[in-house]
């Protein structure tokens, strides 16, 4: 499988005058020569010239279920959040295919640098859903170890594991070990500062890293076209490494892109940037409204393009999966729902001095002194139990 | 084994060390390469160690620190050069948002053993941004440790414990006193990294400075001593945590304290020495504590920096107000 800048072949779109109508700008990049599809939203494989695949019957029903099993993850959360057994969720509705797609596409050697919505990309490297709702509960600012999956903790700063990313694949390279690293981020995060610093020190120390943004065309209330005036992958030619757009919502094509920029960062040859263009079709967090800011009639176009659905119809038509297989998916969503719920609500609290607790790796006298200071204070209760006595104050 | 060397010069032997020490160090920044550093700190490493290992960077300093992160995660244990103390703004948000953050966020399950060495201060006749202080801006954020050493024995000493260190460590380096020579034993062994040293005893009044400041209080403690004033100096030497102990021992002898430093006085390190000693030993103040420093104002023009820094005149008017209190 080559790997062809697919920014300069795909200039036709440029120049002809940027749309100000957000849908009908996404609308006509949608159907972009330069977008890399290998199944169509009707659920009808296509060939792409520079990116073919070839997945077994198992691999395929594979994806479903990781997609199926990943909204079905993200709607119970929804719902936990709902009940106030969660503070906040960020809903990756719509972004499946770009993430179990990107996800599968790494080896258990290859490093992520999420942002805080990748909680598919989590289910791939095989996180416990539980540990991504310890922040959004309130418990921990995530707290799992990073190293056990090669899956970094959740970032909420906009863009700054980019140079994280690009770091450790500096670290990568000079073990000579052949993995690569891949950094997410979103449309938004494309005009942070550290994503051009990134890309500057990936280009000139050639880091194999793979910089995957997931355009969901909204960075909370903003539309991309506040963001660039170029089409986001186009950016990587001008730090000199190639850039790729392709269908977010195509998990196939999703899956073989980022095989091959990542086998292109393995191989030496430098970072590469994808930018899967996809839609968030929930809102930004639960505490956002995108009435405010969108229009049902944008929501329905994409979800016209569903991930999950067209790879259905594909099954469906090809006679891969019948519907013990389908049966069988939904039995297991029920399970992990009912993992997630029971597991959520069984989270218990951190004790009150977990606060002076991993401020620093080799200790300092100020925490301990701090430390003293609080436990003397939380004795001078009744109870005498500090455990217990950080409810009042 | 005690040799004769600058500051500047037991910086470099310190880097060289832990680079021949430990293969997983690193040196990071701005010109630290060929030219060895503007200040000449990083001087022959590049030759001596080769390009991956003391890393010329592109000119962004949130990329350094941001890359520096990522270096640490894969296990390496980098280095930083930010050229000048008013260059370091790019980074902070890096630095205070996930440098300072990352080992609690993971509950300790990672370290970042990140050096970040700043030359800071004024004194050197510089354009505008070349001359701040801006510690207290780093002492105040907790996951960070802030040290600056004022000689150059602690120059060579501490940076080694800074990059031994599993914390990140912003390392101050007082750059008027680059070219300061002073006596380093490179085989002695080095006291806690964090402790505040006595640099000369003294009976009437403590003064308590680190950095810059160090000589000039021993300058003060000289000139009072010739009018029968006996100053103790304590170098505090870590500024994130401060040693309290050794600075309440000494005001519990004295009575009295000031606190000298170039930074700021309003929220700088002096407030909360102040505070701190206050509330330690109210009962063994001869006078209120007070603070010699810089104003609120930006560094003026290098015209101006010899009436802006505090010089022995100004500590020794602190030290009669004290005394006369």
């Amino acid at each position: 499988m080559s790997v062809k800048s697919t920014a300069a072949g795909d200039s036709p779109a440029k120049g002809r005058g940027r749309t100000t109508t957000r849908g009908t700008a996404a609308k006509r990049r949608a159907g972009e020569p330069g977008l890399v599809q290998l199944l169509t939203p009707q659920g009808e494989r296509v060939e792409h010239p520079d990116y073919a695949i070839d997945v077994t019957p198992e691999e395929l029903r594979g994806l479903y279920r990781d997609m199926v099993l990943t909204r079905r993850f993200d709607a119970e959360a929804i719902t936990l959040q709902r009940q106030g057994e969660l503070g906040l969720w960020a809903s990756l509705l719509g972004q499946e295919a770009a993430q179990i797609g990107s996800g599968r596409a790494t080896r258990p050697d290859d490093y992520v640098f999420p942002t805080y919505r990748e909680h598919g990309v989590a289910w791939t490297r095989d996180v416990d859903p539980l540990n991504l709702l310890g922040m959004f509960r309130g418990v921990n600012h995530g707290g799992w170890d990073p190293n056990e999956n090669n899956f970094q903790l959740y970032t909420i700063v906009i863009g700054s594991q980019t140079l994280h990313a690009t770091g450790y694949a500096m670290g990568v390279a000079k073990d000579g070990a052949d993995a690569a690293v891949i950094a997410y981020f979103g449309d938004g995060a494309s005009s942070q500062g550290d994503v051009a610093e990134a890309f500057t020190f990936a280009a000139v120390y050639n880091a194999p890293v793979v910089f995957f943004c997931q355009n969901n065309q909204w960075a909370i209330s903003e539309p991309t076209e506040k963001q660039s005036r170029v089409p986001i992958y186009q950016r990587a030619a001008g730090f000199g490494f190639p850039g790729v757009r392709v269908d977010g919502n195509d998990v196939l094509a999703v899956l073989a892109v980022t095989r091959a920029a990542l086998e292109h960062a393995r191989s030496g040859q430098g970072p590469m940037l994808v930018e899967a263009f996809t839609y968030r079709m929930g809102a930004h967090t639960t505490t956002d409204d995108p009435t405010r800011y969108r229009s049902d009639e944008e929501r329905e176009e994409w979800a016209s393009k569903d991930p999950i659905a067209r790879l259905r119809t594909y099954l469906e038509r090809e006679g891969i999966a019948g519907e013990a297989f389908y049966a069988e998916v939904e039995a297991e969503s029920d399970a992990l729902a009912k993992r997630v719920r029971e597991g959520v609500r069984n989270m218990p609290n951190p004790g009150t001095m977990a606060i002076f607790e991993n401020v620093y790796a080799d200790g300092s006298s100020l925490v301990d002194e701090e430390r003293a200071q609080f436990v003397e204070y939380m004795s001078s209760f009744e109870s005498g139990d500090v455990a217990t006595a950080g409810t009042g104050h | 084994m005690t040799q004769t060397m600058a500051v500047a010069k037991a910086l470099n032997e310190s880097l060289r060390k832990a680079l021949e020490n430990d293969p997983k160090v690193l040196i990071m920044g701005e010109d630290v390469g060929r030219l060895g550093g503007v200040f000449r700190i990083t001087d022959g490493l590049h030759k001596d160690f080769g390009e991956g290992r003391v890393i010329d960077t592109p000119l962004a300093e949130s990329g350094i620190v941001g890359t520096a992160i990522g270096l640490a995660l894969r296990g390496y244990r980098p280095v930083v050069e930010i050229q000048f103390d008013g260059f370091v703004f790019p980074a902070y948000d890096q630095i205070v948002t996930q440098l300072a953050k990352m080992h609690a966020r993971a509950l300790g399950k990672i370290k970042l053993p990140v050096v970040i060495r700043i030359p800071y201060g004024g004194g050197i006749g510089a354009v505008e941004h070349h001359s701040e202080s801006p510690e207290a801006l780093f002492a105040h954020v907790p996951g960070l440790k802030v040290v600056s050493p004022s000689n150059a024995s602690d120059a060579y000493w501490m940076l080694q414990q800074a990059i031994e260190c599993d914390d990140p460590v912003i390392f101050f380096e007082p750059k008027r006193r680059y070219w300061d020579k002073g006596e380093v034993d490179v085989s002695a062994l080095p006291g806690d990294l964090h402790r505040a040293v006595v640099a000369q005893q003294g009976t009437d009044l403590t003064l308590a400075a680190y950095g810059p400041m160090v000589k000039v209080c021993l300058e003060a403690a000289a000139a009072a001593a010739n009018e029968g004033r006996s100053l103790e100096v304590v170098d505090l030497r870590s500024l994130s945590p401060i040693d309290f102990d050794t600075v309440e021992a000494s005001v519990k002898r004295t009575g009295r304290l000031v606190v000298v430093h170039e930074a700021p006085v309003f929220y700088g390190a002096g407030a909360e020495i102040a505070a701190r000693i206050t509330e330690r030993c109210f009962y063994h103040l001869e006078a209120p504590v007070l603070r010699v420093g810089g104003f609120h104002a930006p560094y003026p023009p290098a015209r101006l920096e010899e009436e802006y820094l505090p010089g022995l005149d100004r500590v020794l008017d602190a030290v009669d107000r004290a005394l006369a209190f």
